[in-house]
C-alpha cells in the first residue's frame, strides 16, 4: 500500500512497508530515534520517536505508514516527553561529555542538543559499570551504552554471528558478549563487522580511530541532527524537497489532549489524503 | 544610576575553569563592570554571599563544605545557575564515584606512587568528603543551567546579558555543548 500521511501539517508520501518514521525521513521531516536505524528491522526500545497518530500516542519507528494517518510530532507535550526521556537515559548510564572519544559525532548528545536540553534533570544514579578493552581493534565503554539493541540486530542480521545480547531486566540490564569468558576478545567479532560501527553513543568504539576527524569538524558540530538524519534520507531516496502541506485541522477534533496544538497550527490549504 | 545588578560566584568542587572562560569575554568585562558588581567571588575574597541577583556556582559537591556554601548561595541570590558540566552531572570530579572513598583517600595519601609522609589528612578544620560527588541540582533548586566543560564566554555573555535584561537565556545551537 501507499500514499499519504499528514505530519504536522505536512503531506508525506510513503511507499509499501514504509513506517512513518522512514516516510518522514524520506521526505525531509526530521522524527528524533536514537534505537532506529534505516535498513534495520524495527525495535521500538527507546520511545524517542514517540508521536500521536490519529490521536493515539505510537511508536513511530514500528507502526507502518497508512493512507490518512494524521500524526503529530513537533507538538510542546511530546517534545517535552523527548527531553524527559533523554534525560533518563544521561543519568541511567554515565554520560560524561568531555571524557568521550565520540563527542561531536555522538547520536545521544545530537539528540540531546537538538532538544535544547541543558540539564539532566533527575538525580543520578552513577551507575558501576565495566570497560571491556580486551578485544585489539574494538573497545566497550558499558557506562555509554543505552540498551537500544543495534549492535546485537547487527551481528545477528547483517554479520550472521550473534556476537552481542542483552541480559537482566530493568536496573540489571547490561550488554554481554557471546564468548566463554564474556569478553569481547574471545568472541567471533572482527573490526570489519557491522556490529562494530552501529553504536549510536561512545559504548562501542573502533581503537585508534578516535581523533580521525577532530573536535569542531565532526557529523553535529554545526548541524543539528535533524539536518543530517533527513539529507542522508532525501539523498538515499532521491526525493524531492519540499511537500504540500495537508488539513491538520480535520484530526484531532474531539477536544483531546492535543487540540490546543491543532489550534495554534497555521491554515493550510485544503489537500484530499490520498492523492 | 540605578543600582548595579549584584553577582556572587563559586567554584565548589570544579577546577576553576569556567570562571578562567568566564574571563575570557575579554575587553567586554568593561562593559559588565559599567552595570555589575561583584559579591562573594574569587575575583574579590569576600567570605560570604550578601544578598545578590545572580548566583554563579562552578563545579559538583563533594565536602561538607561545598553543600554549606551552596546553600548559602540559594538563600541569597535570587537566580542560581549552575555553570559548567561538574554542576551539572558531578563532571570529571564524580570519576571518584565508582571506587570507594577510602580507596581513593589511601590511593592519594598513603599507597600512591610517590607519596611523602604518608598519611590521611584529618585535621578537623578540613571539611568532610561526601560518600559521592553530586550535581548541584540535587541538593538545592536551580533555575538555569550553562552546559559546556568549560562553557564558553560567548555562552557566560549571551547569558548574562539575558538574565541581566530578564529574559530567559536562549542559546543558538552552536554555543550547546556538553564538552
Amino acid at each position: 500500500m501507499s500514499g499519504t500521511l499528514c505530519i504536522d501539517g505536512i503531506a508525506v508520501p510513503f511507499s509499501d512497508g514504509q513506517t512513518i518514521i522512514e516516510a518522514a525521513r524520506t521526505a525531509g521531516v526530521y522524527i528524533p530515534y536514537l534505537c532506529h536505524r534505516p535498513g534495520y528491522a524495527p525495535y521500538g526500545s527507546c520511545k524517542l520517536c514517540t508521536v500521536k497518530v490519529n490521536g493515539r500516542t505510537n511508536t513511530a519507528c514500528t507502526l507502518p505508514a497508512a493512507d490518512g494517518q494524521t500524526v503529530i510530532s513537533n507538538s510542546p507535550d511530546l517534545q517535552h516527553d523527548r527531553q524527559r526521556i533523554t534525560q533518563m537515559l544521561f543519568v541511567e548510564g554515565n554520560h560524561f561529555c568531555p571524557s568521550c572519544e565520540k563527542s561531536g559525532n555522538c547520536q545521544l548528545q545530537a539528540v540531546a542538543y537538538h532538544q535544547n536540553m541543558l540539564d539532566n534533570h533527575y538525580p543520578h544514579f552513577y551507575a558501576q559499570r565495566e570497560l571491556d578493552a580486551s578485544h585489539p581493534d574494538i573497545l566497550i565503554d558499558h557506562d555509554r551504552c543505552i540498551f537500544c539493541n543495534l549492535c546485537v540486530r547487527a551481528s545477528k542480521e547483517k554479520d550472521g554471528k550473534e556476537v552481542f545480547g542483552i541480559a537482566g531486566r530493568g536496573i540489571h540490564k547490561r550488554l554481554i558478549v557471546n564468548s566463554p569468558t564474556g569478553k569481547l576478545k574471545d568472541s567471533d567479532i572482527s573490526v570489519d563487522d557491522e556490529a562494530a560501527h552501529v553504536c549510536p553513543t561512545g559504548a562501542i568504539l573502533v581503537k585508534r580511530s578516535a581523533y580521525l576527524a577532530p573536535i569542531g569538524e565532526r557529523i553535529y558540530d554545526h548541524h543539528p541532527i535533524s539536518e543530517v538524519a533527513c539529507e542522508r534520507a532525501v539523498l538515499e531516496a532521491g526525493a524531492a524537497t519540499g511537500y504540500p502541506s495537508c488539513d491538520q485541522t480535520k484530526l484531532p477534533q474531539n477536544g483531546g489532549p492535543d487540540s490546543h496544538y491543532a489550534a495554534t497550527m497555521p491554515p493550510a490549504p485544503d489537500i484530499k489524503h490520498g492523492r | 544610576m540605578a543600582a548595579k545588578i549584584k553577582i556572587a560566584t563559586t567554584s565548589l568542587a570544579g577546577c576553576f575553569g569556567c570562571h578562567m572562560s568566564f574571563l575570557d569575554i575579554d575587553e567586554r568585562l568593561l562593559k559588565l563592570a559599567d552595570i555589575v558588581e561583584f559579591d562573594r567571588s574569587p575575583l574579590t575574597d569576600i567570605e560570604h554571599c550578601g544578598p545578590c541577583d545572580i548566583g554563579l556556582i562552578e563545579g559538583g559537591v563533594c565536602n561538607s563544605e561545598n553543600v554549606h556554601v551552596l546553600r548559602e548561595f540559594r538563600s541569597h541570590c535570587k537566580i542560581l545557575v549552575a555553570v559548567g558540566a561538574c554542576a551539572i552531572n558531578g563532571g570529571l570530579p564524580a570519576l571518584r564515584n565508582f571506587f570507594k572513598l577510602e580507596d581513593c583517600l589511601l590511593e592519594a595519601y598513603q599507597d600512591g606512587i610517590g607519596v611523602d609522609n604518608p598519611q590521611i589528612p584529618n585535621d578537623p578544620e578540613l571539611p568532610l568528603l561526601l560518600d559521592k560527588v553530586r550535581p548541584v541540582h540535587e541538593i538545592v533548586k536551580i533555575d538555569y543551567f550553562m552546559p559546556g566543560c568549560p562553557p564558553s564566554a560567548d555562552v557566560f555573555w549571551t547569558y548574562l546579558n539575558a538574565l541581566i535584561e530578564g529574559r530567559d537565556p536562549n542559546l543558538p545551537y552552536e554555543l550547546v555543548h556538553y564538552d
